[in-house]
């Protein structure tokens, strides 16, 4: 089968959610051990904490931040659609709740966003 | 419409290759019309199946253009990609010859997850009397008119990446059996379907819910399974 | 050691029962994000708002140790699928996964509250 037609027949919005939530979660999870250490710099005072808020001032790490947030909501959101499938009552493949994580990633992203302009 | 339709069709088993052929086009053409005028006009050596050729049996089942898909009930109109077909056999199964595939690991995986009714009566005994409206037996209902063709099998990419991942319609016909309150071998076979090679295993990619020709949502059913399963583990324990 | 179905079956339900606690913690861990970006990031500022806060600990706290147990479980089942991990030696690299997260998570929870 080609890369195409690959690609065309997980071309579905369930398919689409999945993939979303998986990179989310690896990316997130890769993230935890670099944020500990990086909060635990305050174990050597407020001085070595700024150090590194510092460093994060960097355009690429704050972009990288922007991300991290935005993933994060994305995983939340479609996280709580996966709940509902497991344990609500049947309604499908609950489309309604993938655009609403769709949703949540802007609205995260934004405000992020915004905060970091102020 | 064009007046000829470009398909590619897989020849050979797990090596092999697409040969391209130039069919007809008629009205109404489905992808099956399409593979039986190869195999009557332009390749007689070409290994197929089908059966009833109108949508109930499910033997006809391949892979159009990357979509597991009744051939029979598949219009070329529909399916066609700039003018072109590609037919492959059905994922995830062996293949015997070009279109043909071994589907017995699937209906093994159906016996491993204790897709068979176990009662406890004799032809003696009365006429079980089950209620239609019961939310267990709409259960039941929403899922028993699978045919086993396998569709949903060669769309799930969980079947693809864990090779005993009993499977969509498996677990879907335990999930039938489970609410079925004739049946006696509950126990057993909620331990069956349990795990990383059961329902466990689903993550609700929900190709299997998509592309089922007769509506079933094996979605729905594992994730039935998946409450009763990890409730069972916990009440066990 | 090859893991039974029945403990299969738990690890999913906590990894669910995780992913519960999760969703409220991540819900209000956004919202600090936000406004602790807004009020401005220096050392100074954050640790007055965190230094002290029994309330902030034991919230991280939680949140730590349903990460610890959320986090492990879903990177083995990519593990198992995408690289073909699996077997008694992959459990152990999850398991101690999880108890570094424990640990490190911990540890930035003490050095913002009570260091």
């Amino acid at each position: 089968m080609s890369a195409s037609f690959a690609i065309r027949a997980r071309s579905h919005p369930a398919w689409w959610a999945f993939a979303v939530h998986r990179v989310s979660g690896v990316l997130l999870a890769l993230f935890l051990p670099l944020h500990f250490w990086a909060l635990a710099q305050a174990l050597d005072g407020a001085a070595a904490l700024d150090a590194f808020l510092r460093f994060a001032e960097r355009p690429w790490v704050r972009l990288a931040e922007w991300g991290l947030v935005v993933l994060l909501a994305l995983h939340l959101t479609g996280g709580v659609r996966l709940l509902l499938i497991e344990f609500g009552p049947w309604r499908g493949l609950r489309k309604d709740w993938i655009a609403m994580t769709a949703g949540a990633g802007v609205v995260a992203g934004l405000a992020y966003a915004l905060a970091l302009t102020r | 419409m064009e007046s000829t339709v470009d398909v590619r069709v897989w020849r050979g088993a797990a090596q092999g290759r697409f040969v391209r052929y130039e069919v007809p086009r008629r009205p109404s053409q489905t992808v099956l019309d399409v593979v039986t005028y190869v195999q009557r006009h332009l390749e007689p050596t070409l290994a197929y199946r089908f059966a009833c050729r109108v949508g109930m049996c499910g033997s006809c089942a391949m892979t159009v253009n990357g979509v597991p898909r009744w051939t029979c009930r598949t219009h070329v109109a529909k399916a066609v990609r700039r003018g072109r077909l590609e037919i492959a056999p059905l994922a995830h199964l062996p293949v015997v010859r070009d279109l043909v595939t071994d589907m017995t690991a699937f209906f093994d995986k159906w016996a491993r997850a204790r897709g068979q009714f176990q009662g406890a009566t004799s032809r003696a005994a009365p006429v079980a009397r089950i209620a239609p409206e019961t939310p267990q037996r709409r259960a039941v209902d929403a899922g028993i008119e699978c045919i086993g063709c396998a569709v949903c099998y060669a769309a799930c990419d969980v079947v693809r990446w864990r090779h005993d991942f009993l499977g969509p319609a498996a677990l879907n016909r335990a999930w039938t059996l489970v609410n079925d309150v004739r049946d006696v071998a509950q126990a057993a076979r909620l331990d069956a379907v349990a795990g990383d090679a059961g329902c466990h295993a689903c993550h609700t990619q929900g190709a299997c819910t998509e592309r089922c020709p007769k509506g079933i949502a094996p979605t729905a059913g594992i994730a039935g399974l998946k409450r009763l399963t990890a409730r069972a583990a916990v009440e066990r324990s | 050691m090859t893991m039974t179905r029945a403990t299969q079956a738990k690890l999913w339900y906590a990894q669910r029962l995780s992913a519960m606690v999760l969703a409220g913690c991540v819900i209000v861990h956004l919202g600090v994000i936000v406004y602790a970006t807004r009020s401005g990031l220096s050392a100074g500022a954050l640790l007055a708002r965190t230094r002290g806060n029994v309330a902030f600990a034991v919230f991280y706290g939680v949140f730590v140790l349903a990460c610890a147990v959320h986090a492990p479980l879903g990177l083995r089942a990519v593990a198992h699928e995408w690289l073909h991990w699996r077997g008694g030696a992959a459990d152990a690299v999850w398991a101690t996964f999880a108890l570094a997260l424990v640990a490190t998570g911990m540890r930035a929870v003490y050095a913002v509250t009570a260091s």
